[in-house]
C-alpha cells in the first residue's frame, strides 16, 4: 500500500516536473507515451483479458482520427468531435465483432490484420470526403506551440488514465470474470451460463472506444493525417509488444510495457536510424522467447541475485 | 403433470452417421435416472443435444414445457439444466473457488460476486473441497476435479442436473464418495441425469435405466427389469452371449 | 472480348500465385503456425534470382529451384532454433515471433538493397503470344507453368516418398506420429525448410515479372493468407485452386475498381470467407 502511494507521487511529481520544465521534444515523446499506454491498455481488454489478438487497432485508430478530422472541418466543436470518433469506431467495432469474434485463433487474428488495410484502401479512394491520399489537414487549436504541447501532454494523459481505470474497473467487475472464463476455457464458459458473444463484443466495443478517441486526438496534436500514416500496421503492432512486454492479462502490464518499449524506441533511434526497426525485430524476438510473461518475470529481488553471482564470480581469484 | 425433459423424436446426423436415431423420451421431476449403453451408442451426443452444444438434426426438446432446441447452451444452462463433462473442463487458471462462484454468477443468478463466493463455498464444502479453495483448478487431482465439476454444476442452481460418466478413472473408494454425493443432491430434489458405465453405480443410484444403442432408445423402465431384458444383453454382449443366457433360463 | 482478356490475365498468373501460397500453406497446415516472416522470404527469393541473372545472367525460371535450395536450410536451422521453442505456445506468441523475425529481415534487405524495385528484364525479352484476340505474355506463362511445376514436385514428395508420408502424419496426429516412431521435431523443421524453399523459389518467379522490393513482403503475405483461405488448408489442390481463383478475382477486381484496389477486394473477400467458410473450397484436415 506505502508503494504504491510512494509510486503514485513520484508520478504525479515527475508530471508534473514535465509539465513546468519540459522543451518541446520531451513533451512530445511524453505525449506519444501517454497515447501508447492508452492503446496498449485499451488492446488489452480484448487481447489479454479475453485471450482474442486482435490486430485491427490501427483501423479503429485511424477511424477515430478521421472520424475526428472531418467533423472538424465541419465546425464541430473539439470535444464533441473526440467523443463522436470513440462512438464511430465503438459501433465499427460491435459490427466488425459480429463479423469475426465467432472465429477462434489464428482465423480471428488474420481476419483482424487485413481490417486496417482494407479502411486505408477504402480512405483512400472516398476523396469527396477524406481528402484521399493527400491527406487531412485539421484546423488549429490556437494558442503557443509550448501551451499547445503542454495541453495536448494533458489530454492524452488524461484519456490514458480513463483507459486504465476502465481497464482496472472492468477486471473486478462481472464482466471480468465473464473475460477471464472465455479466455481460459471458451466451451466451459457457456456452459455455465456466459453469453460469450455479447461480452466478447462488449470487451472489443470498449477497447475500441478509448483506441478511436486516442486517434482523435493524434489527429489534432499533428494537424495532419494520411491513410497511410493513421492505418499503419505499427499502431496494430507495437501495443500487442507492449502488452506482452509488461504483462498480458493484467492492468499495470500495458502501462509498464508502453514506457520500456519506447524508452528502448528512443535508445535505439538515437544510436542507429538505419537499423530501428531491425532492432525492434530482434527486441520481440528476444521478448517471445525469453520473457514470455513480459517484464513481470524480472523482479527486482532476482536482478540483484544477478549481481551477487555476478560479483563473487569476479571476486574469486 | 408435465414431465421436465421431454425429447420426442430427436435425431442428430454428423455426415453419413446417425449419432441419435429418433430417441424420444420424458424425464419427471425428482427422478434418478441412468443412461447406459456401449460405447459410440450416442450417450454422449444425447447430453450435448439437450445443453444447447449441438443442435438437433431433427425433432423437438422441451424443457419444462417451453421449447429449448436449437437454443444457445448459455441460455439453456440459465433455464436451469446443468451438466458435468467427461473429460473435466475447468478454468485452470483460476482457483477452485472462483471456478465454482463464475457458475454461481452467471447461470445461478447471483447477483453479486460476494454474493456467488459464499454461494460458492456452501457448495464446495458440500462436495469435499474446502482444503482446496484456493488452489488453481489446473492443479487438482482428478478426483479433485470431477468434485469441482460436480460443483459447478450444483452452484448452477439447476432442477436438472446431466452427469456425463462423473466416475470414470476414479478407484473405488472415490466411487463410494460419489455415490453419496449423488443420493445426497437427489434428495435436494434435483432431477438427475447419470451417463454411465458402471453397473454397479446405476444399480444403486438409479430407479429408471434408458439404454442407447447405436442411436436408438432401445430400452426403457425400471433398473430390475432393464439389466435382464434381452436387447440390452445383446447390445452390450453380443447375441451368442444372449442366446446363452436365455437357454440357461437366466 | 475484354472479358476473355481479364480472365486469361487471371489465369495466368494462377500458377505463380500456387507457388507463393505453398510454402506458407504447408508450413500452416503441418506446424501449425502462421509465418509471417514468409512474404519477406519470397523477396529474398527475388533479389537472389535478381542478383544471380544481373551478375551470373541464370534465366531465373531456372534459377527458381536453385533460389528455394538456397533458401532451405536457413529455413531449416531457424526453425530447429527459434521457431520450435515457441510452436506449443497460444497464437499470438507465434505470430508475434514471426513478425519481429520479419522486421529484422526486411530491414536487413532495405540495408543492404536499397528500397529501390527491381525487375528482372531477360535478353531478349520473351514478348508475347497472341490467340483469338487475346494477348499472353510469355513471362507470364513461364512463371506459372513453373509455379505449377514447382507445387506439382511438393505434391508428388507428400504423397509417394516416406519422407512426404511421415510429413502428413505429423499434420493428421502428431502423438501418433511420434509413437509410430516418427522424430517429430525434425519433421517440423523439414516442412519449415520446404516452405522456405518454396518461398524462395516463388520469390525468383515473380522477381521475372513484378518489380520487387523488400516493402513489398506483407502484400506477398496477404496473397498467400487470401489464397489459403480460399483454397483451404491443408490441401496442395487447394492451394492451386485459391492461387487461379484469386488471380481471377484480382483480375476482375483491377478491371471494376482499378488495379490499385485489387489488393484490397481481395481482403474483403478474406473476410467474408473467414466469417462464411473458414474451411475454404477444398479444405480438410491432413495434408495430401
Amino acid at each position: 500500500m506505502l508503494r504504491r502511494a510512494v509510486i503514485a507521487a513520484l508520478a504525479a511529481a515527475a508530471f508534473a516536473a514535465l509539465l513546468l520544465f519540459g522543451d518541446n521534444y520531451v513533451l512530445r515523446l511524453a505525449t506519444t507515451v501517454a497515447m501508447y499506454v492508452t492503446l496498449a491498455s485499451a488492446w488489452n481488454i480484448i487481447g489479454g483479458f479475453a485471450g482474442y489478438p486482435s490486430f485491427a487497432t490501427a483501423a479503429f485508430f485511424g477511424l477515430g482520427a478521421y472520424a475526428s478530422g472531418i467533423a472538424l472541418s465541419n465546425g464541430v466543436a473539439l470535444s464533441v468531435a473526440w467523443g463522436t470518433a470513440g462512438l464511430v469506431s465503438a459501433s465499427f467495432a460491435v459490427v466488425l465483432g459480429l463479423c469475426i469474434l465467432h472465429m477462434r485463433g489464428h482465423y480471428f487474428a488474420i481476419g483482424s490484420l487485413v481490417v486496417p488495410d482494407v479502411l486505408r484502401e477504402v480512405t483512400n479512394s472516398w476523396v469527396s470526403v477524406t481528402g484521399g491520399g493527400i491527406g487531412l489537414n485539421l484546423p488549429l487549436i490556437g494558442g503557443s506551440a509550448e501551451i499547445q504541447a503542454r495541453l495536448f501532454l494533458v489530454v492524452m494523459s488524461l484519456v490514458a488514465s480513463a483507459t486504465v481505470l476502465a481497464a482496472w474497473t472492468i477486471a473486478r467487475s462481472r464482466l471480468g470474470v465473464a473475460l477471464r472464463c472465455i479466455e481460459q476455457n471458451e466451451d466451459a464458459a457457456q456452459v455455465i451460463g456466459i453469453d460469450t458473444s455479447r461480452t466478447k463484443i462488449a470487451a472489443f466495443a470498449i477497447s475500441s472506444l478509448f483506441i478511436g478517441i486516442a486517434g482523435a486526438i493524434y489527429a489534432s496534436w499533428t494537424i495532419y493525417i494520411d491513410p497511410s500514416d493513421v492505418y499503419d500496421v505499427s499502431l496494430s503492432v507495437k501495443p500487442i509488444i507492449m502488452a506482452l512486454l509488461g504483462g498480458v492479462g493484467t492492468v499495470a502490464g500495458p502501462i509498464v510495457g508502453a514506457f520500456a518499449f519506447l524508452g528502448f524506441d528512443e535508445l535505439i533511434w538515437r544510436n542507429s536510424l538505419e537499423f530501428h526497426s531491425g532492432f525492434l525485430g530482434l527486441l520481440v524476438v528476444a521478448l517471445v522467447l525469453f520473457l514470455p510473461a513480459g517484464l513481470r518475470e524480472v523482479r527486482l529481488r532476482d536482478l540483484s541475485h544477478w549481481i551477487y553471482k555476478l560479483r563473487r564470480r569476479v571476486a574469486k581469484p | 403433470m408435465t414431465p421436465l425433459l421431454k425429447l420426442e423424436n430427436v435425431s442428430r446426423r454428423f455426415g453419413g452417421l446417425l449419432a441419435l436415431d429418433h430417441v424420444s423420451v420424458s424425464l419427471g421431476r425428482g427422478e434418478v435416472v441412468g443412461l447406459i449403453g456401449p460405447n459410440g451408442a450416442g450417450k454422449t451426443t444425447f447430453v450435448n443435444v439437450v445443453t444447447g452444444l449441438l443442435r438437433p438434426s431433427s425433432g423437438s426438446i422441451e424443457f419444462d414445457g417451453h421449447r429449448i432446441d436449437g437454443q444457445r447452451p448459455d441460455r439453456i444452462s440459465r433455464h436451469g439444466i446443468a451438466r458435468t463433462f467427461q473429460i473435466v473442463q475447468p478454468f485452470p487458471r483460476l482457483s477452485v473457488r472462483e471456478n465454482v462462484a463464475a457458475a454461481a454468477l452467471f447461470a445461478g443468478g447471483a447477483k453479486t460476486q460476494t454474493e456467488a463466493t459464499s454461494i460458492a463455498d456452501e457448495h464446495l464444502a458440500f462436495c469435499g473441497l474446502l482444503a482446496d479453495t484456493n488452489k488453481p483448478a489446473g492443479l487438482l487431482p482428478l478426483a479433485g476435479r470431477k468434485r469441482l465439476e460436480l460443483a459447478k454444476g450444483l452452484a448452477s442452481k439447476p432442477s436438472l442436473l446431466l452427469l456425463d460418466e462423473v466416475n470414470a478413472g476414479l478407484n473405488p473408494s472415490e466411487i463410494d464418495e460419489a455415490l453419496r454425493l449423488i443420493a445426497a443432491i437427489a434428495s435436494r430434489g434435483i432431477t438427475l441425469l447419470l451417463i454411465e458405465h458402471l453397473m454397479k453405480v446405476v444399480a444403486e443410484s438409479c430407479s429408471r435405466l434408458l439404454v442407447l444403442h447405436q442411436g436408438r432408445l432401445i430400452a426403457d423402465g425400471p433398473t430390475q427389469n432393464i439389466m435382464k431384458n434381452e436387447d440390452v444383453i445383446e447390445a452390450y454382449l453380443g447375441r451368442r452371449y444372449a442366446d446363452m443366457q436365455k437357454g440357461a433360463g437366466i | 472480348m475484354l472479358w476473355l482478356q481479364v480472365l486469361v490475365n487471371g489465369l495466368a498468373l494462377g500458377g505463380l500465385y500456387a507457388c507463393i501460397a505453398a510454402g506458407f500453406s504447408l508450413v500452416w497446415g503441418v506446424l501449425n503456425i502462421i509465418n509471417v516472416l514468409h512474404g519477406s522470404l519470397i523477396v529474398l527469393g527475388g533479389y537472389l534470382a535478381f542478383f544471380a541473372h544481373q551478375q551470373l545472367g541464370f534465366n531465373p525460371f531456372l534459377f527458381a529451384p536453385v533460389a528455394g535450395a538456397l533458401l532451405f536450410l536457413p529455413g531449416f536451422a531457424l526453425q530447429r532454433t527459434v521457431i520450435n521453442p515457441v510452436m506449443t505456445r497460444p497464437v499470438l506468441m507465434t505470430l508475434v515471433l514471426t513478425f519481429g523475425l520479419t522486421l529484422f529481415l526486411d530491414n536487413l534487405m532495405l540495408v543492404a538493397f536499397t528500397a529501390d524495385y527491381r525487375k528482372i528484364n531477360p535478353q531478349p525479352p520473351l514478348g508475347v503470344v497472341e490467340f483469338g484476340g487475346v494477348i499472353l505474355p510469355l513471362d507470364r506463362l513461364c512463371a506459372t507453368m513453373t509455379g505449377l511445376a514447382l507445387v506439382s514436385a511438393l505434391w508428388l514428395v507428400l504423397r509417394f516418398t516416406q519422407l512426404g508420408r511421415a510429413i502428413v502424419a505429423v499434420r493428421m496426429d502428431r502423438e501418433a506420429a511420434s509413437l509410430m516412431g516418427i522424430d517429430v521435431h525434425l519433421i517440423y523443421a523439414i516442412a519449415f525448410g520446404l516452405g522456405t524453399f518454396m518461398a524462395g523459389s516463388a520469390g525468383a518467379l515473380l522477381a521475372a515479372i513484378f518489380p520487387i522490393s523488400s516493402l513489398s513482403s506483407s502484400s506477398y503475405l496477404g496473397k498467400a493468407f487470401v489464397i489459403c483461405v480460399l483454397g483451404g488448408l491443408g490441401s496442395l489442390p487447394g492451394v492451386v485452386l485459391g492461387g487461379f481463383a484469386l488471380g481471377i478475382i484480382e483480375a476482375y477486381g483491377a478491371l471494376a475498381f482499378g488495379p490499385e484496389n485489387a489488393l484490397t477486394v481481395s481482403f474483403l473477400l478474406l473476410i467474408v470467407l473467414l466469417a462464411v467458410r473458414p474451411t475454404g473450397l477444398l479444405g480438410r484436415k491432413g495434408f495430401t
